[in-house]
């Protein structure tokens, strides 16, 4: 009677069914797990890749050189006011320069060398030591060290992102022979073959890679090759360095007039660096510095303080109004047609695109109010009403999670409904309270189009101070520092994005705390 | 006198003045009651405290309300003031320059008067301080008498039989319900500031001309044919949901019906953090890494087909930012907003229904397919919408990644703009809205709210629905 021929639930045919079905089953689980894993994967991708790209700005290259602060150069005109020390940068980046100038003299030769050597180092770049000497005019005359952000596209280099350059030992170098031309020599090299090896590798169609050779401080660059023989031009430093020195290859695949640092600069930054006047430093200045047009000097100072005042006015203004909207709809709304709307309304107000809320800054509050354009106030007070809703609704499931003969307990001694609620239902709800109000001030801090709408875009140098200053916010500025063209600001906003996602980390990380601490059941 | 009066800081003064006010009415009903107490040793319908607030809040209605019509009226009365006293010379001016030199002065005056050598100027700014000035100190002295009289009024009121606390009580839920009816007031404002500047808009630009013209180029010349337009955020919506729709149901589906409870509780906080990262973060990834590589696909695909013989020349216009780059992007940002209210939606689909289809012997895929999703599918439309609605609405991603070139083109590698797009393209660093360029951006986002309204309607409503058949 078992026999599987008879049984049509075991038959060839059932069997065959029901392996498909469960192949079915297998493969429709599948597609869940491919979904999830697609979607996991996406979080993981975006954040690995905005964290390497902002490893890049976690430290930057300065030029650290002990300086005499001589009156007569910082203060041509023996005025030691604070104002009259800032004001002069001149005196502060000459300092600098000639400072950096006795150590190559090929840079004085001519104009367009001089001015090469000092876009080295952009000028603003002195205006903290500036501002140093003026908070402390004790150390006018005096020799200080300090540091000095080297210029962006010369740290790039150095760093090792644009343009791309292959270092290479090719072991010692001998016997230089001065050529006939001025300037040129001849020397053997080692293991010039590896250099012509990695430029065949290359394969660069039409565009001879520059190469050049560093020995100590001296570095020169390859006019030509023969096997083993270099024709060497000097580009700094001495020949005879050269000789016997073990040699170092750095190979520039892309040409000189498609990049923004000469051959030239690279030497000089090559020679600094070997001499250890180049420093590889945490970049700390992110986080003390303003915005400025030149990324190495640029941080993100006023927006963080921006961004801090804008989020105190949305706290104030919508914290208290949205638990107190929750009350009202929670324990005191009659059912009418009103309650109804508000209700309705406060749903579709949550899925209001953010940009409409910029709108109606934009026309309500600049234009009709007059209040000003930029200010931390107008932007706190648009991203208030705008995460009302997300308040309002957190407040009222805390309300509602509250069991009602906590209310009876209360009517039941003679409270009113105002004390019920005020004395005993609120001081139960407010951790629930405020885990939503965490929430929604993190969507608040991440919001930028709104604020785009009512000019919190301006390029602001000075950090707020008040909420009606000009100002700009986090998220605001990662959007303009992404708007620049070089590549420089790359891993600077990277920088800043991974500072507001650190904030945002922290905000969650408060509510997980505050519901393990104040979870309740009832 | 005037003019330094001009220089107070009013916001400062005001809020002062009202938390004084305040404070004092309080000490001043609640002494007084407690003083009835001790001499008559009466019985109090209601508390101290209540007799002080009771004052407190008479004392506080009056200088808010002054305060209110400062904040509204002040400056407008003020550059009023200022235009009718102006000499005969200004009335030559069109409005619009009269309008934006009295804007230079209150503007000059905000920074604390004018200094400079144009000595007109310096009067008008010298004169309109000192409007200013007497504005504010009248202000300041009506607060001041208002909440004298008021604190008079209701310190009159303290004795045994006042119900202090009844008239606290309803001050107070007064209070919670204009709290509640913000909402109502902000939905209020964005119809209202987006209809009339856009009816401004319209007065001057056809409005058919607006909605079916194909040709869009709003900031060179006065073409406002916004259909490129829609069809941009139409194009790149549709890329979203084709990521995200079969993505963020899958998910919710094996969440629900698959995954153990542990792999839940971590899992699911990680989808979830998908919607906290701010959108300029997905723009900024989008630009940097998503944008060339399609790029770079784009432009790989179009030297195979060449090489191929199938075309002799690009197909594909592989722009540096394109739909595709930012349509994939938005599409992983709403996932969670699919996946999170799908998963409430199956969750919710009673027990009863799934046992009754394994008990016939369904497999679990089958009963997923064929019990659960039927009945929850009006829930999973729902979330569908409210998910095209934030793509509609979504603007930084579109911002750094989908270009600004108003055109019509099913290619996904070409740039397309959305309305989000201009909208903020047109508004960033303006501050007059009276030219058609910038009002064209209110028309854009009254479309654009109108559309997410009836998208989040329909989708609320089927969620009421739905939530009213099974619980």
């Amino acid at each position: 009677m078992n026999n599987a021929q008879d049984n049509p639930f075991r038959s060839e045919k059932a069997l065959k069914r029901l392996r498909r079905r469960r192949n079915a089953d297998m493969r429709f689980q599948g597609y869940g797990i491919v979904a999830l894993g697609f979607a996991l994967f996406a979080l993981v991708f975006l954040i690995s890749a905005i964290a390497w790209k902002a490893s890049g700005a976690s430290t930057y290259h300065v030029i650290r050189v002990d300086l005499e602060l001589s009156p007569q150069t910082i203060l041509p005109e023996g005025d030691a006011s604070p104002e009259e020390i800032t004001r002069n940068i001149e005196g502060f980046y000459s300092l600098v320069r000639n400072d950096l100038l006795t150590r190559f003299p090929e840079a004085n030769e001519t104009v367009q060398s001089k001015r090469a050597f000092s876009s080295l180092i952009d000028r603003m770049a002195v205006l903290p030591l500036a501002r140093e000497v003026a908070d402390e005019p004790h150390l006018i005359g005096q020799t200080t060290s300090v540091d000095v952000p080297l210029s962006d596209d010369v740290d790039m280099f150095l760093k090792g992102a644009a343009p791309r350059a292959i270092f290479l030992r090719v072991g010692e170098a001998s016997s230089p022979m001065r050529n006939a031309e001025e300037g040129d020599f001849k020397i053997e090299v080692d293991r010039l073959n590896k250099v012509s090896a990695k430029i065949a590798a290359i394969g660069q169609h039409g565009a001879e890679p520059t190469v050049l050779l560093v020995a100590d401080k001296s570095v020169g660059r390859i006019k030509s090759m023969e096997d083993g023989d270099v024709i060497l031009e000097i580009l700094t430093g001495r020949q005879d360095q050269f000789d016997g020195a073990s040699v170092k290859a750095v190979i520039i695949p892309s040409p000189e007039d498609q990049r923004s640092v000469s051959d030239q600069q690279i030497a000089w930054a090559l020679a600094l660096k070997a001499e250890g006047v180049i420093k590889r430093v945490p970049h700390f200045s992110l986080l003390t510095h303003t915005d400025s047009t030149y990324p190495e000097l640029a941080g993100a100072l006023a927006a963080l303080v921006g961004s801090l005042l804008t989020m105190l006015v949305t706290a104030a203004v919508s914290i208290p109004m949205g638990i107190f909207a929750a009350i009202f709809l929670e324990e005191f709304a009659p059912k009418n047609r009103l309650t109804q709307i508000i209700e309705v309304n406060i749903n579709n107000l949550a899925a209001v695109p953010s940009i409409v809320f910029g709108l109606l800054g934009a026309t309500l509050l600049l234009g009709t109010f007059g209040l000003p354009r930029s200010a931390p106030l107008v932007g706190g007070l648009v991203l208030a009403l705008l995460i009302l809703p997300v308040v309002i609704i957190a407040a009222r499931a805390a309300l509602r999670a509250v069991p009602p003969s906590i209310r009876s307990g209360a009517l039941a001694v003679g409270a009113s409904r105002m004390q019920a609620v005020f004395h005993h239902v609120l001081p139960l709800a407010l951790p629930g309270m405020l885990t939503g109000a965490i929430l929604g001030m993190a969507r608040a801090l991440g919001e930028t189009a709104p604020l785009l709408l009512i000019g919190m875009v301006a390029f602001v140098a000075e950090v707020p101070s008040s909420t009606t200053d000009e100002a700009t916010a986090l998220p605001v500025l990662i959007y303009s520092w992404a708007s620049n063209a070089e590549r420089a600001w790359e891993p600077m906003t990277a920088a800043v994005i991974v500072i507001l996602l650190a904030i945002l980390v922290l905000m969650n990380l408060a509510v997980v705390l505050l519901r393990r601490k104040f979870e309740r059941r009832w | 006198m005037a003019q330094e009066l001009g220089q107070l800081p009013m916001g400062w003064l005001l809020t002062a003045l009202i938390v004084i006010v305040v404070a004092s009415g309080f000490s001043i009903g609640r002494i007084r009651a407690e003083r009835y107490l001790i001499a008559g040793g009466q019985k109090f319908h209601s508390r101290g405290n209540y007799h002080g607030y009771y004052v407190a809040m008479w004392g506080f209605i009056p200088p808010l309300l002054v305060a209110g019509l400062y904040v509204l009226f002040a400056k407008p009365t003020a550059l009023g003031l200022l235009s009718s006293e102006l000499p005969e010379a200004f009335h030559t001016l069109s409005s619009a320059e009269l309008q934006s030199y009295l804007e230079s002065v209150a503007n000059a005056a905000a920074m604390g008067g004018y200094s400079g050598s144009d000595l007109v100027f310096a009067t008008v700014t010298g004169r309109y301080l000192e409007l200013w000035g007497s504005l504010k100190g009248a202000t300041l002295a009506l607060m001041l008498a208002g909440a004298v009289t008021g604190i008079m009024y209701a310190r009159r009121k303290v004795s045994p039989a006042f119900r202090a606390r009844l008239r606290v009580e309803r001050g107070a839920e007064a209070l919670l319900f204009l709290c509640a009816a913000i909402a109502i007031a902000t939905t209020v404002g964005i119809v209202a500031s987006l209809l009339y500047e856009s009816l401004r808009f319209f007065a001057e630009v056809p409005f058919t001309d607006f909605l079916f013209g194909t040709r869009w180029n709003a900031q060179t010349s006065a073409e406002f044919g916004a259909l490129p337009l829609f069809f941009g955020t139409f194009m790149i919506a549709l890329i979203a949901m084709l990521v995200a729709a079969p993505v963020g149901l899958f998910s919710a589906i094996y969440l629900s019906e698959y995954a153990s409870v542990r792999t839940r509780r971590y899992v699911k906080p990680l989808l979830e953090m998908l919607a906290g990262i701010p959108t300029v973060v997905y723009g900024f990834f989008a630009l940097l890494v998503i944008a060339p590589a399609v790029r770079a696909s784009a432009l790989g695909i179009n030297s195979f087909l060449i090489e191929l013989g199938a075309a002799n020349g690009p197909v594909l216009a592989a722009q540096p930012t394109s739909a595709l780059a930012a349509g994939l992007v938005m599409g992983v940002m709403v996932i969670p907003f699919v996946s999170s209210l799908s998963d409430d939606v199956i969750n919710a689909v009673p027990d009863s229904l799934r046992d009754g289809a394994f008990a016939m012997g369904a497999t679990k895929s089958e009963t997923i397919k064929q019990i659960i999703l039927p009945a929850a599918l009006p829930g999973i439309v729902a979330s569908m919408l409210l998910a095209v609605s934030r793509a509609i609405g979504e603007t930084m991603i579109v911002v750094m990644a989908a270009g600004q070139r108003a055109r019509i083109s099913f290619d996904p590698s070409t740039d397309l703009t959305t309305i989000t797009v201009q909208i903020v393209a047109l508004l960033t660093g303006e501050t007059e809205f009276d030219s058609p360029k910038t009002l064209s951006a209110f028309a854009l986002g009254l479309v654009l709210f109108v559309v997410t309204l009836i998208f989040n309607l329909i989708a609320l409503r089927v969620v009421q629905r739905y939530r009213d058949k099974y619980e």
